[in-house]
């Protein structure tokens, strides 16, 4: 008999493995450990994990082979990943290959825990989702529209006739969040990069979840509905509760690392 | 090396001395075809001149003699051909009777004698067995010589023919039947002639060897100075830049192909130097991309400890104030060691800055706390004076204390050991956008982008334009700050057939409805996204540019902040290259990063950095960033 899991940390790192272990425990998670990923593998034969943290930079296999080899066991454990290396480039590549999260190190403890609680989140509406039948009255979660693109699960991207694209978050994403209650923005003119924070929404308990950008670009209008209205962003994410305007820099280079929604279906 | 370089001189000196050789031999033939035309020409008419000489001589004696001769006066004759023959140059006045008796003679001794036929005198007419009675000048003189070793003679034969007078003379001596009666022959000494002929040869020959040596060393001269010093120069400067010298520029002295072969040359090198540079630059940035990298993540694993201990331990201490404000420390100082190892990683990738509302004399103050101990080492006094009521103003705090950290260290170590002051001041100004703003986006009507990242000007890429003159094609590349107008250009533009073109789908940019206001040349015309279009003036000369949107604004509002020290300066030639990536003095201690990030960061900030040093004096860097909101 497998045993469970909430959090399994793999980092060649003592020192993170420690914090992490320490942090989740008092938020009452059962956390196991492993210094890299050949040690993580062999303890997914014997114990079954909701939710794994993994650093990208190992010796052997790294994190995005750890994630590969995840995927070929079939494995649906959801996977945060983090580095010290932290990259625009690793960030979109990671929730590009299947993670659900990208924090960079150096991170905070609030960082980190609400990271690992809209992943718990996340595991309990995908797992709502498979017992998700037609009948049932409401969905889990309304999927990205087709012709539109997304970073990981977080955030979408849409063209607009005029040259221009809209980016907002998913509503899975919304989803993770509980109560939403805030949502902190960029202002008009300034630089959003792919993979960095856009804005962020804050829940009841006041906890900061970032948005991450889809592509890079200025952005040229807010969606100042959303602030009036916070649940526009809740009734729909997709069309009304848009975020920003932007001007992207490069699209054509970005939109090979994002995921085309047109495949996305219940 | 070396060994080629001698070889190349002496190939090289063969070759001058072959050009010498070929042209040399040339000019002495020809000098010597010319000498000999020359002489025998010369002596031919001297010749001519003695046989006229001689012919008019013999009629003169004829004619003198005539009427004595008919009066049979004998000794009259003789007197008179005594008296001709005594003349210089004149050897013998001999009249010679039908049989070559020597009737008379200047010569007294010979009258009487009897002359061969086969002599000198009678061979003209007496070669065919009857004797010819009328013969032509030329027949009549012969040049000889009397004895092998005495001077040449001419002599001149003219025959006396019978007349009237003289078969009905009294004397009865001439039978009417005869034709010839006898024969004058004046025989005249060439040695005067000869002499002469010798003395033009003798010039002739003097002048052709004296053409011939000059003509030689002129020659020499030329190929030396325009041929040989040249070549060695090249070869000398080939030489330089194959052992590493890239910075050997050849003088341009002359117009001809080896000033072009200079020319070229010195581009060559400096194209090369360029690329050199460039790679070296590249290499340098991609070893400090791994570096940074490195650095990173090693440093952010520590940090991740620090980080996530001391802010779990934050939150667990919220009842704990002491202690809480002690953590608040720690957590926002990593906070804030991770955001310089984040701009490490992002200047390796020249990211965007974060900008946010702050107070600049804030951030200023900021940074100063981060440096004053060391200040103090050193002696420095640091005077403030800041501008109270400033704006708020858009900018990224983290990158502008790092600007002014930077700026305070490069001044603290100016100032060096031995201390001094350093001033610091900020002040809130108006501008004008002439001057001032930088264009940092151009396309032409199709939105084809013109800027051009390989030729920068003062550090920021120019405008790359295309210009068609006179059928040939050219770039020109724009000052990209708007009211500089600067063409980095070769080419005439103030032809009549001028086109300025996009390079990518050449369209024109002229607006054919516009001449500039101050020298009426053609105006080009140029898109800025959002921002309108921007004209300027074509001519090279004239720095003529309107960009109405910005002109719109008016003035606008800046952060004006001096930093000066009393440090040793930094000369006049260096003032221009301290911006620069990879530039540094500092040696071993500087990464000569420092100033080229400020340089960005302020310009990511649209702002201006500008430097003014006095060696041994001081150095003032002046900082202009755009006031307010943004």
């Amino acid at each position: 008999m497998k045993k469970d899991w909430d959090i399994l940390v793999v980092d060649d790192e003592q020192v993170v493995i420690d914090a992490v272990v320490k942090i989740c425990s008092s938020e009452g998670y059962t956390v196991d450990t492993a210094i890299d990923a050949k040690e993580a593998l062999q303890k997914f034969g014997h114990n079954n994990y909701t939710l794994v943290i993994c650093d990208i930079m190992m010796p052997e296999i790294d994190g995005f082979g750890f994630l590969d080899e995840l995927h070929n066991r079939k494995i649906s454990s959801a996977v945060i990943m983090t580095t010290g290396f932290s990259t625009v480039e690793n960030a979109v590549k990671s929730l590009y290959t299947g993670a659900i999260d990208f924090i960079p190190k150096p991170f905070t403890t609030d960082e980190l825990i609400n990271s690992v609680l809209r992943g718990m989140k996340y595991i309990r509406i995908q797992n709502s989702v498979k017992s998700y039948k037609r009948e049932d009255s409401e969905i889990p979660y309304v999927p990205c529209p087709a012709k539109y693109y997304r970073l990981g699960y977080s955030s979408w991207v849409a063209e607009d006739n005029t040259g221009s694209v809209l980016i907002g978050a998913t509503d899975l994403f919304i989803k993770t969040i509980e109560n939403l209650t805030g949502v902190e923005l960029f202002q008009i003119d300034e630089e959003v990069v792919q993979g960095n924070a856009c804005a962020f929404i804050i829940d009841k308990e006041e906890r900061k979840h970032p948005l991450l950008s889809p592509v890079s670009g200025r952005i040229i209008e807010v969606n100042n509905d959303i602030i009036k209205n916070k649940n526009l962003i809740e009734k729909d994410p997709y069309f009304e509760g848009w975020f920003y305007r932007l001007i992207p820099s490069d699209s054509e280079y970005e939109l090979r690392n994002l995921i085309n929604c047109s495949s996305d279906r219940m | 090396m070396l060994t080629s370089k001698v070889k190349k001189t002496k190939m090289f000196k063969k070759i001058g001395i072959k050009l010498i050789w070929v042209v040399g031999i040339t000019a002495v033939i020809i000098i010597a075809i010319f000498s000999f035309y020359n002489i025998r020409s010369h002596s031919n008419a001297l010749l001519a001149e003695v046989e006229r000489h001689a012919n008019q001589l013999s009629e003169t004696v004829k004619h003198s003699t005539r009427y004595d001769m008919l009066l049979n006066q004998r000794d009259r004759v003789h007197t008179i051909i005594n008296t001709i023959g005594q003349q210089p140059g004149i050897q013998d006045v001999r009249v010679l009777n039908k049989v070559g008796e020597i009737i008379y003679s200047s010569h007294e001794q010979d009258i009487g004698k009897m002359v061969d036929k086969k002599a000198e005198s009678c061979y003209a007419c007496h070669t065919a067995n009857e004797p010819l009675e009328r013969l032509q000048i030329k027949e009549r003189t012969r040049i000889f010589r009397p004895n092998p070793d005495s001077a040449r003679v001419m002599g001149i034969i003219t025959p006396i023919y019978n007349e009237h007078s003289c078969w009905e003379a009294d004397c009865h001596a001439h039978e009417k039947n005869q034709t010839v009666l006898g024969v004058l022959d004046v025989t005249i000494s060439l040695s005067d002639v000869d002499a002469q002929i010798k003395q033009g040869e003798l010039d002739t020959v003097i002048f052709a060897f004296s053409a011939v040596i000059v003509f030689s060393l002129l020659l020499w001269f030329v190929i030396k100075k325009w041929v040989d010093n040249p070549v060695k120069e090249l070869l000398n400067a080939t030489h330089e830049v194959g052992t590493g010298n890239l910075n050997y520029t050849i003088q341009e002295k002359s117009d001809d192909e080896f000033g072009l072969l200079a020319k070229s040359f010195n581009n060559m090198t400096q194209k090369l130097s360029e690329a050199r540079i460039q790679l070296f630059q590249s290499d340098k940035m991609a070893s400090l991309g791994r570096l940074a990298a490195g650095v990173a993540h090693e440093i952010n694993n520590p940090l991740t400890g620090v980080l996530t201990y001391s802010s779990f331990l934050l939150k667990k201490t919220q009842d704990n104030s002491d202690l809480n404000e002690d953590l608040k420390v720690i957590v926002r100082e990593t906070k804030r060691s991770r955001e310089i190892v984040k701009s490490l990683l992002d200047f390796a990738r020249q990211s965007v800055p974060k900008k946010n509302l702050v107070n600049i004399n804030e951030v200023i103050e900021k940074g100063i706390t981060v440096i004053e101990n060391q200040l103090s080492i050193n002696h420095v006094q640091l005077k403030k004076d800041f501008a109270k009521d400033l704006p708020q103003s858009t900018l990224d705090s983290n990158q502008m204390q790092q600007v002014f950290i930077n700026l305070l260290v490069n001044a603290s170590d100016a100032v060096g050991p031995k201390g001094g002051s350093i001033n610091i001041s900020t002040d809130l100004i108006k501008l004008s956008p002439y001057g001032i703003t930088h264009i940092k986006k151009a396309t032409c009507p199709k939105r084809h982008d013109l800027m051009n990242n390989e030729v920068k000007i003062d550090g920021m890429p120019s405008i790359k334009l295309k210009v068609y003159s006179n059928g040939t094609s050219a770039f020109i590349y724009l000052d990209p700050v708007y009211g500089r107008n600067h063409h980095k250009i070769d080419i005439d533009l103030n032809s009549k057939n001028l086109k300025v073109v996009c390079p990518q789908c050449e369209i024109s940019l002229i607006n054919p409805d516009k001449k500039c206001p101050e020298c009426n040349s053609s105006v080009y015309s140029l898109e800025v996204p959002s921002q309108g279009n921007i004209e300027g003036c074509i001519s090279k000369t004239c720095d003529w540019q309107k960009w109405d949107a910005v002109d719109a604004d008016g003035q606008k509002d800046y952060l004006e902040i001096k930093i000066s020290d009393t440090g040793c300066g930094i000369p006049r030639e260096n003032l221009s290259k301290i911006f620069e990536p990879f530039y540094s003095t500092k040696g071993q201690k500087g990464t000569g990063l420092g100033l080229s990030v400020i340089w960005g960061i302020i310009d990511n900030h649209n702002g201006t950095i500008k430097v003014d040093s006095e060696l041994n004096k001081g150095t003032t860097f002046t900082i202009h960033l755009p006031a307010g909101k943004s």
